[in-house]
């Protein structure tokens, strides 16, 4: 087995662009709005309510941001575990996103929290709960931040020419790498598992003791589907030469873990006895069937060789994967949650400024990450300018 | 070439052998747990929809008692109209109303009053969900509380809660706390108990030991519907219990809620009119508390299963990751 050598550059490039200015506009209704969150309270701001006491910003924020991050997760189990060599040119831009992905996760809890100054009673002994599912979370999640930053290190050291301290950290990282791939793998099947105190009021088609694995497989699923969404808007962002072939390859990887997820969520429906349940008419049986049909579409595309190998399809393929896993979140903590009788959860203006500022903010730091550090592969020609 | 496919292949095979054979040597480790059983001086209340009058008398109460602001002044307090629980109302009086009301406690064209609060679930959701313990139940008297040092405002608890009791102040920014019935716990001192029992002038609130409740709510189950009763009202354990005028048996439904819903609950109910069109969920015999807990004990008992993942994760990592952080630094 040859190993290409790979070398990393930064894009460099201007840092103030249309792009940039819109996304750090973006952040700016949220900072105003976060003041107010930690003046007035959360309910200044938001429109969460004593039925449905998390919101967008649990569930968009944490839930669906930490499994936008899991393609440092997801790659790592392919490249290290799987010895898929081929796949490491994508690893560094991965883990970039997902150390940015969790590390914002990570700071939307302290916003949902609301005696948030109190936060760090989830890592001390005399308070922690060993039962609660959210505990195993917390520590999960903040642990995992460290390993990110710890696997994102040598892309800095590199970049501060910092040489000795990156072959220290190499000779260790076999360990972080391992613990990268165990705790996402722990944490966000407890995203789901969180769901099953709840009981009955989550609707039984999405109630299931399953719940870790179902969760876990589609974080993994997510983690593929945002390398190749991320790898081709990065493609034609920052105009690098097209990683179609390597990333068709990352979709048949995909497809599997899909249809995987699809014949357990199946086989959990039928053998709990509730499939007819789907068939009939509702809010929840409806949005059931989109997901599924947007799980469907990406499985269909990504398995037809041909079609997982024009970039559009495949990215349109991706796209649906990330819909569907986003939107089996968004079904299992809103739609089959029931908040109580005449209770209605819709989020406020300025709570979803929140969420996008966040977003935003994100995205923002990735392009300026990639321009200043050596995050992508260098190709050929040296773009330094 | 450090690693070829087969060895590779066999090695995954290897580590998950590994894996199995640990959970079943494990197996003992992650018992399922069950439903945990009513502490051994569990105190709650009984609550009999067919004596309450809707008088309210108990929501004023609970608010004086546990120090919060009146919605009316002392003077106008019957027209307290606190229709739903919320982090000032710990305890309130709901009415179920079919066509036209004529009738008390009858399911069709009738009325029928029940109390909204909380439970004292014998195996609670909220302390299971509480990444903090800031929810306990007490080992002796099976009190959940609160305690506003420990709490970090996450609403899990309220997520959790099937019967929808714990309300957090979304309008405070620097205290924002959980609020719930603790059964006037902090007035035991004083040799005083739940305020809604003691000022209900019916006994339709009745506090005391669990057992003794659960006894009397079962001897009421039993009486001939149209004949007369007495009962106590108060506390049913008092020295010299104060008895009631004579009631005459309603048509009880054959059913304590609470005997059984979510595993059983510190609070028991009884009424003539079907508990869920009260308002009441059903809830399982099986505690989701239980389930939960059996879910994560069975995946992280002694972080067995962890450390043996990270074990054999390790071994694959310290050959791959090698390979290419070396061809990787040789560039450089």
């Amino acid at each position: 087995m040859s190993l290409a050598h790979e070398s990393y550059a930064p894009l460099r490039g201007r840092l103030v662009t249309p792009v940039t200015v819109i996304l750090a506009l973006l952040t700016l209704p949220a900072a105003w709005f976060l003041l107010q969150r930690f003046i007035y309270g959360m309910g200044a701001v938001s429109n969460l309510n004593n039925g449905q006491a998390w919101g967008i910003w649990i569930v968009f924020d944490v839930l669906i941001g930490t499994a936008f991050a899991c393609g440092g997760y997801a790659l790592a189990l392919l490249v290290y575990i799987f010895n898929r060599h081929e796949y490491h040119p994508l690893m560094r831009p991965a883990v970039t996103a997902s150390m940015l992905g969790y590390a914002l996760g990570g700071a939307a809890v302290i916003v949902d929290l609301g005696r948030w100054w109190n936060f760090w009673h989830l890592l001390w002994p005399g308070y922690a709960n060993v039962n609660s599912v959210m505990f195993e979370v917390g520590v999960c999640i903040t642990i995992y931040i460290f390993i990110l930053m710890l696997e994102f290190a040598p892309i800095a050291l590199e970049r501060f020419g910092l040489m000795k301290w990156k072959k220290l950290l190499n000779k260790v990282m076999f360990a972080v790498i391992a613990l990268g791939v165990l705790l996402p793998s722990m944490h966000q099947s407890s995203l789901g598992s969180m769901l099953i105190v709840m009981g009955g009021q989550v609707h039984p088609l999405y109630q299931t003791v399953l719940l870790p694995l179902l969760y876990v497989l589609s974080a993994l699923a997510m983690g593929y589907a945002i390398v190749i969404f991320e790898g081709t808007i990065s493609g034609e962002g920052f105009r690098l030469p097209r990683e179609t072939p390597l990333l068709a390859k990352v979709g048949r990887v995909l497809a599997w873990v899909v249809l995987a997820w699809l014949v357990i969520r199946f086989a959990d429906l039928a053998w709990r006895g509730v499939l007819p349940l789907a068939f009939q008419p509702g809010r929840v049986s409806t949005m059931f069937w989109i997901e599924i049909a947007l799980y469907a579409m990406a499985v269909l595309i990504l398995f037809i060789p041909t079609l997982r190998k024009i970039p559009c399809m495949l990215f349109i393929a991706a796209a649906s994967m990330l819909a569907a896993a986003s939107l089996y979140r968004i079904d299992s903590y809103f739609v089959a949650y029931n908040p109580g009788d005449q209770i209605h959860y819709f989020p406020s203006i300025p709570e979803m400024s929140i969420t996008i500022g966040i977003a935003s903010f994100e995205i923002l730091a990735f392009i300026i990450l990639v321009r200043l550090f050596p995050v992508f592969p260098a190709h050929g020609k040296s773009k330094a300018a | 070439m450090s690693i070829t496919r087969r060895s590779f292949l066999a090695r995954i095979l290897g580590s998950g052998a590994a894996v199995a054979s640990a959970a079943t040597a494990g197996a003992p480790v992650a018992e399922a747990r069950g439903n945990k059983t009513l502490p051994p001086k569990a105190v709650g209340l009984l609550y009999d929809s067919t004596l309450c009058t809707g008088c309210k008398a108990c929501v004023v109460g609970c608010k004086i008692a546990n120090g919060k602001p009146l919605s009316t002044p002392m003077e106008t307090a019957y027209l307290d109209d606190t229709k739903e629980l919320n982090p000032d109302a710990l305890n309130v009086i709901q009415m179920y109303v079919n066509g036209t009301p004529s009738a008390k406690d009858r399911e069709e064209n009738g009325f029928a009053f029940f109390k909204h609060s909380c439970m004292h679930c014998v195996d609670p959701s909220c302390v299971s969900a509480c990444p903090v313990q800031a929810l306990q139940k007490d080992a002796e008297n099976g009190v959940v509380t609160w305690s506003r040092d420990a709490c970090i405002g996450c609403r899990y608890c309220v997520m959790a809660c099937a019967f929808r009791i714990p309300k957090f102040r979304y309008t405070s920014a620097f205290d924002p706390d959980i609020n719930k019935c603790q059964l006037c716990n902090h007035l035991w001192a004083e040799g005083k108990y739940s305020a809604c029992a003691y000022v209900c002038p019916t006994g339709a609130t009745l506090y005391g030991p669990v057992e003794m409740l659960h006894k009397e709510a079962k001897r009421r189950l039993s009486l001939k519907p149209g004949e007369k009763f007495r009962t106590v009202r108060g506390r049913i354990d008092a020295k010299k219990p104060q008895r009631t005028r004579a009631y005459t048996v309603p048509n009880y439904k054959q059913h304590i809620y609470g005997e059984t819903e979510g595993g059983g609950t510190q609070m028991l109910m009884l009424s003539a009119v079907d508990f869920h069109k009260l308002g009441l969920p059903k809830v399982q015999r099986r505690s989701w508390a239980s389930i939960s807990e059996t879910v994560q004990h069975t995946l992280y008992s002694y972080l067995v299963f962890p450390a043996i993942a990270l074990a054999g994760l390790m071994a694959i990592t310290y050959r791959t990751a090698r390979v290419t952080e070396d061809e990787e630094g040789e560039e450089t």
